[in-house]
């Protein structure tokens, strides 16, 4: 379902993304194909929303406020509280999951005080209580994700 | 590693740089120097500064952000554990060493609806899979004497980048059904 070329630029950038002024024309040169190719190809996955971006995903806690919050929503109302839950610009992540707190989002703000607002107006529309669980400790640093296309060759070694 | 540093890491200009790049760094040529048009800085200035916030842990990746759903991983599970101090250290060690474990947290107990204080991430292929990643975490010393949930995805309402960018005004009041 993707390319070969498209299978590299999901996998083999996700992290150390060059930081040169031409970044797509020193993937282009990995790749063995031109820097408008590199371009048109990462437009092509972003449409698909195979990539939401070429980006930074920054450490909680160092630009602004976050947390992870979870209610538990009757289930005659989950969508209709998920719906105006996500219409929050400081939501970023929204999901269902099976278990009686069965509506999970995260929350960013540019400070505590823009968070708790957000928390406490999510929670005075529902009329449900909004748990809140702020970062403690973060183990593990995302690194991205090896998405062990089952066709990729390995690299030969020089 | 300690999720607070030092306030001076990130200056204003930082901010401004990050805000910037949250829709993506664009998808032209010289994608620095448009950023730095954007801030009234110059290309290397951008660069110069993206390369310190990594190296700084602010930026803990720079990259392309994969959909994990839209490239096949459809099943993901968020499994949590009570676990007691003297082994938070332990429990840890066997989470963050198995490759299948993206994600690993500590989050405050909210007793006493919520007993759980350490947070896995696992994405698969299927939920078979994932499943299976989870038996065998369970297995180990000291997860497996330890209460534990797992809690499946099902539908996705939203998944964006963060955008810590400050508003203009608050969330206004809105009716909800």
């Amino acid at each position: 379902m993707f390319t070969r070329t498209e299978q590299h630029l999901l996998n083999d950038w996700q992290r150390d993304f060059p930081l040169d002024p031409r970044p797509y024309a020193r993937m282009a040169e990995q790749l063995g194909i031109s820097e408008a190719e590199v371009i048109d190809a990462l437009e092509t996955l972003k449409k698909q929303r195979a990539i939401s971006r070429v980006g930074a995903v920054v450490k909680p806690g160092t630009i602004g406020a976050s947390t992870l919050a979870a209610m538990a929503v009757p289930g005659e109302r989950l969508e209709d509280v998920a719906e105006w839950v996500s219409a929050y610009d400081e939501v970023n992540h929204n999901y269902e999951r099976d278990h009686r707190f069965n509506l999970w989002f995260v929350i960013t703000a540019s400070d505590a005080d823009a968070l708790n607002n957000v928390l406490a107006v999510i929670g005075d529309e529902s009329g449900l209580p909004v748990m809140s669980l702020p970062l403690v400790e973060a183990y593990h640093i995302d690194l991205g994700f090896d998405l062990n296309f089952p066709h990729q060759e390995p690299e030969a070694q020089p | 590693m300690n999720a607070s540093l030092p306030i001076a890491l990130v200056d204003d200009l930082d901010r401004r740089l990050l805000f910037q790049l949250e829709p993506g760094l664009p998808l032209a040529p010289r994608p620095y120097a448009e950023i730095g048009n954007a801030i009234g800085v110059d290309e290397s200035e951008v660069i110069d500064r993206l390369g310190r916030l990594i190296q700084a842990g602010v930026i803990r990746r720079f990259g392309v952000v994969v959909r994990h759903h839209e490239v096949g991983y459809g099943a993901n599970a968020m499994v949590v554990w009570d676990v007691p101090d003297a082994v938070m250290a332990d429990a840890v060690g066997v989470l963050t060493a198995n490759s299948g474990v993206t994600l690993c947290y500590q989050r405050p107990r909210r007793l006493p609806d919520w007993p759980y204080n350490l947070f896995a991430m696992i994405h698969g292929t299927s939920e078979e899979t994932v499943r299976a990643q989870i038996a065998d975490l369970r297995a180990q010393v000291p997860l497996s004497g330890l209460v534990h949930d797992v809690l499946f995805s099902r539908r996705r309402f939203k998944q964006t980048g963060a955008c810590y960018r400050p508003r203009l005004s608050l969330p206004e009041k809105r009716e909800v059904a």
